[in-house]
């Protein structure tokens, strides 16, 4: 039978845009932001403070990166913040401390003080990935305990000081800069590039979206399921585990709970960003943008000199928006599914 | 019988530009059954889900009761006393039994859901069907067949005056189906009027008073059911100047003689408590094994745990005599040469992923170790899309836009790239009009000519009855006859079942 199949003309403006709704939403809410605050304030737009928005996300960014791998599988890690947090205090715990600072710490050559953080937090992503994929325990619980342990293993270590010295190479890439730009915004470059090239161009990728768009379709293909989830849990531990280990060297010191803005944060770059939360859709790009909303918004907001505890409040309404555009793109999406 | 209750003029829907229909005229009248057939891709589920208001967007008018509607919404049509069972089931597979059937309509003491009166409610609803399953437990553990018979007590049973079944059969074996016509009738007695889409044209026949045909878009004819017969239908379907198919597999079948080519697919003492127990097979290089059995008999269940999905309770597989670690879940069958296509789409396909990717999800690592090559997977997906004659032929489509049929052969052109050793295929001409089943039937046989053995699971006998060289017949979770080097029909089948 013959059926000639018109070449599809273009859907109507409106159809393309509502389609491209989860892209569309997190850009045009940035531009909108961009605009008001450069129109209220003189010292928004200029070049300095450019350079102070992205050196505010880049540890946000790190952590973002893992975290989008982890939601785009439809998964959760409540744990980020945490162990970036453990991981810090690791380091620290591993470098020669002043003498002031009364811990009982374990001084390591910087390189091994290093490698020991990444190891400490790939063990713990290792743990995650365990819990959720063979024991079966829901990520959502599962980096809920995970959580709790890594704050754990930082009272432990510090037991209520604070620590400040870190091998010289995380001093450089966290607080040091090259010229005007700052190293650490260099690094959380490199990272979201890292991540985006993965997500985009490799099998391990691919199988991600699948993992995430229909997991039960990836695994009647053969897909191991269980080990992308694994690997993308084990990523965002890595990514927190480095931002953690920055983060000391930035903030200058190593204490408990430093990190803990940092869960809130990633989560909402990502989901402002407009990656689905149910999985499957969305990537690195979306997450770039949702992290230069966040980034503007915080400050932009210091330079319109406003209440600092409306800042709270309008930082929640912003993730509520940025939920109902995702909840409503996603029944968009279903549309579509009524036809499988 | 009175006027027509529903009456669509000069209907029109298109998708991204391409119309899914044109200037459809139809119209329904109050305690008719109303068969609706067409090749897949004719646009019978587009036109059935602009009445149960599935799509809001399209041109032309409706009438109900002679008075203009226009659907916004699924709720706006259920109001009107609009139901619909759709192709692919739309049950919840989390909530459970009670809470699927009474979907939308849970009984409520002061506001709150009685979870008590809704179990009873359901339980009645059930038992009135002939369903015997526990109302508590979630829909999504029963098999496919099972939570189709749900879903229809839900709209079947749901008050609607209006009752649209986009091929309520397909997962049913024959016991169910003749429930399912019974209840049809009482229904029609009652003065409700029913849609009933099917690719079992004499099914259609059977049932309907009314019968209209579609084809590309069109409604081409619109008949008393009495009048016409199944030639008329099919011609009609296919269009002028295609001589295609009569019936090939309703008579009786020659099975071949038991081949000895090597023994590729060797299962011993399987079992899956409480599902199937002791199922013992070897399937040759070169042979179709069917398997055939009620809905529930285990058969299904028994694909999946070849392919790794449902973990073994006990007993050993071999694959060319090497024993394949099913343990390893789907990977490692996979690794051991075995491949499956799932009976339910919903299960297989990425729907919001274009057509190629679909396709290449199972080879990628043979495209690429690392790195994906796009171009390659079009190129592949290209082929497949041209020699499966999948419509429209556009690789970078999503699949969730392609008609039944057409995503159905997109599954099975995920494993025609690097050919596995064995093929499980469950239910693999489900929802298929008579054309895209004799494509796949043609399919099969070429890749059991090219030499690996092949395993067809279906509670269809006319499945299984064109498919297979040899069959076995499972009841209840066990292996209870072979067929093989005989003359077998359809009743001889039905008897053994
Ligand atoms: N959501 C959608 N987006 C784009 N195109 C669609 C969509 N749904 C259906 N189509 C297209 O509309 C046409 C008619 O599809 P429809 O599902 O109505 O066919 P059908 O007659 O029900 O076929 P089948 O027997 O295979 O179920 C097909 O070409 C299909 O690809
Ligand atoms: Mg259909």
């Amino acid at each position: 039978m013959t059926i000639s199949v018109a070449v599809p003309s273009r859907d109507s403006l409106g159809a393309r845009l509502r389609g491209q709704l989860r892209n569309l939403a997190p850009l045009v809410t940035l531009v909108a932001l961009v605009a008001l605050f450069s129109s209220t304030s003189p010292s928004f737009a200029t070049l300095a403070n450019l350079s102070n928005v992205l050196q505010q996300v880049s540890i946000t960014a790190i952590i973002a990166v893992g975290l989008t791998y982890v939601i785009l599988c439809a998964e959760i890690d409540l744990s980020v913040a945490s162990v970036a947090n453990a991981t810090g205090i690791l380091v620290a715990f591993l470098t020669v401390q002043d003498a002031s600072v009364n811990i009982p710490n374990l001084p390591l050559p910087g390189a091994l003080a290093i490698a020991g953080g990444l190891l400490g937090c790939l063990a713990l992503g290792a743990v995650t990935a365990f819990g959720v994929t063979r024991i079966g325990i829901p990520s959502f619980i599962m980096t809920l305990a995970m959580l709790q342990i890594g704050n754990g293993i930082c009272a432990l270590l510090v037991r209520g000081q604070i620590a400040y010295s870190v091998p010289p190479v995380l001093l450089t890439l966290g607080a040091g800069s090259i010229g005007p730009v700052p190293w650490i915004v260099v690094v959380a470059a490199l990272v979201l590039l890292a991540g985006h090239l993965v997500l985009t161009y490799t099998r391990f990728g691919r199988y991600i979206y699948m993992v995430g768009g229909n997991r039960e379709a990836a695994e009647h293909s053969g897909v191991g399921v269980k080990a992308v989830v694994g690997a993308a849990l084990l990523i965002c531990a890595l990514c927190s585990g480095v931002a953690g280990m920055l983060g000391v060297a930035y903030f200058g010191s190593a204490q408990q709970n430093q990190f803990d803005n940092y869960l809130l944060d990633a989560i909402s770059a990502v989901v402002v960003g407009g990656t689905s939360l149910f999985g499957g859709q969305g990537g690195i790009g979306n997450t770039i943008v949702g992290l230069l909303v966040l980034g503007v918004l915080n400050n932009g907001l210091d330079h319109v000199r406003m209440d600092s505890f409306l800042k709270i409040l309008i930082r929640g309404l912003v993730l509520l928006l940025a939920l109902v555009v995702n909840v409503y793109a996603q029944r968009l999406r279903a549309k579509y599914r009524s036809a499988v | 019988m009175g006027g027509p209750l529903l009456e669509l003029r000069g209907i029109s829907k298109r998708f991204a530009g391409v119309a899914a229909l044109s200037g459809v005229d139809f119209s329904l009248r109050a305690g008719e059954v109303h068969g609706l057939v067409g090749e897949n891709g004719a646009g019978k589920s587009t036109l059935m889900k602009i009445i149960a208001g599935v799509h809001a967007e399209y041109e032309g008018e409706m009438r109900l009761d002679g008075r203009p509607v226009h659907f916004r919404s699924a709720r706006d049509a259920r109001d009107a006393g609009i139901g619909m069972v759709h192709q692919e089931l739309s049950t919840v597979p989390e909530l459970s039994v009670a809470e699927n059937v009474l979907l939308g309509a849970q009984p409520t003491r002061m506001g709150v859901v009685s979870w008590r009166r809704m179990r009873a409610q359901a339980q009645q609803q059930l038992d009135a069907f002939g369903i015997h399953v526990d109302p508590r437990v979630p829909v999504g553990s029963l098999p496919l067949g099972l939570q189709q018979m749900v879903e229809l007590a839900r709209v079947l049973l749901s008050g609607a005056r209006i009752i649209i079944l986009d091929e309520p059969t397909s997962a049913l074996s024959p016991p169910e189906v003749e429930r399912l016509f019974a209840l049809l009738a009482r229904l029609r007695d009652t003065g409700r009027s029913t849609v009933f889409i099917s690719h079992f044209l004499d099914d259609v026949l059977r049932v309907s008073d009314e019968v209209t045909v579609f084809r590309n878009g069109h409604l081409v004819e619109s008949a008393r059911a009495a009048v016409v017969d199944k030639p008329w239908l099919i011609e009609r379907m296919v269009g002028a100047g295609h001589e295609r198919l009569g019936e090939s597999h309703a008579g009786n079948m020659l099975l071949g003689e038991r081949s000895n080519a090597p023994v590729v697919l060797e299962a011993e003492a399987l079992a899956v408590p409480g599902l199937f127990e002791d199922v013992s097979l070897a399937v040759r290089a070169g042979e179709i094994l069917g398997i055939y059995g009620f809905m529930g008999s285990g058969q299904l269940e028994l694909a999946r745990a070849l392919s790794g999905k449902l973990p073994l309770g006990g007993g050993v597989v071999r694959v060319d005599g090497r024993t394949a670690r099913l343990r390893g879940g789907t990977p490692a069958a996979k690794r051991a040469g075995i491949a499956f296509v799932p009976e339910s789409r919903r299960a297989m396909l990425f729907a919001l992923e274009p057509v190629y990717r679909n396709i290449s999800i199972a080879i990628l690592e043979r495209i690429g170790r690392i790195l994906l090559r796009p171009r390659e997977e079009r190129r592949i997906a290209e082929g497949h899309v041209q020699s499966l004659g999948i419509r429209p032929p556009l690789v970078d489509r999503p699949v969730g836009q392609l008609s039944g049929g057409n995503q159905q052969k997109v599954a099975l052109a995920r494993w025609l790239t690097h050919l596995p050793r064995v093929l499980l295929l469950s239910e693999p001409t489900r929802g298929m009009d008579v054309g895209a089943k004799d494509d796949v039937v043609r399919i099969v046989r070429g890749l059991r000519d090219a030499g690996i053995g092949i395993v067809v699971v279906s509670s269809e006998p006319e499945t299984v009855l064109s498919l297979a060289d040899r069959i076995l017949v499972m009841r209840r979770g066990a292996v209870t006859r072979e067929f093989a080097g005989e003359t077998v029909s359809k009743d001889r089948l039905l008897a053994a079942a």
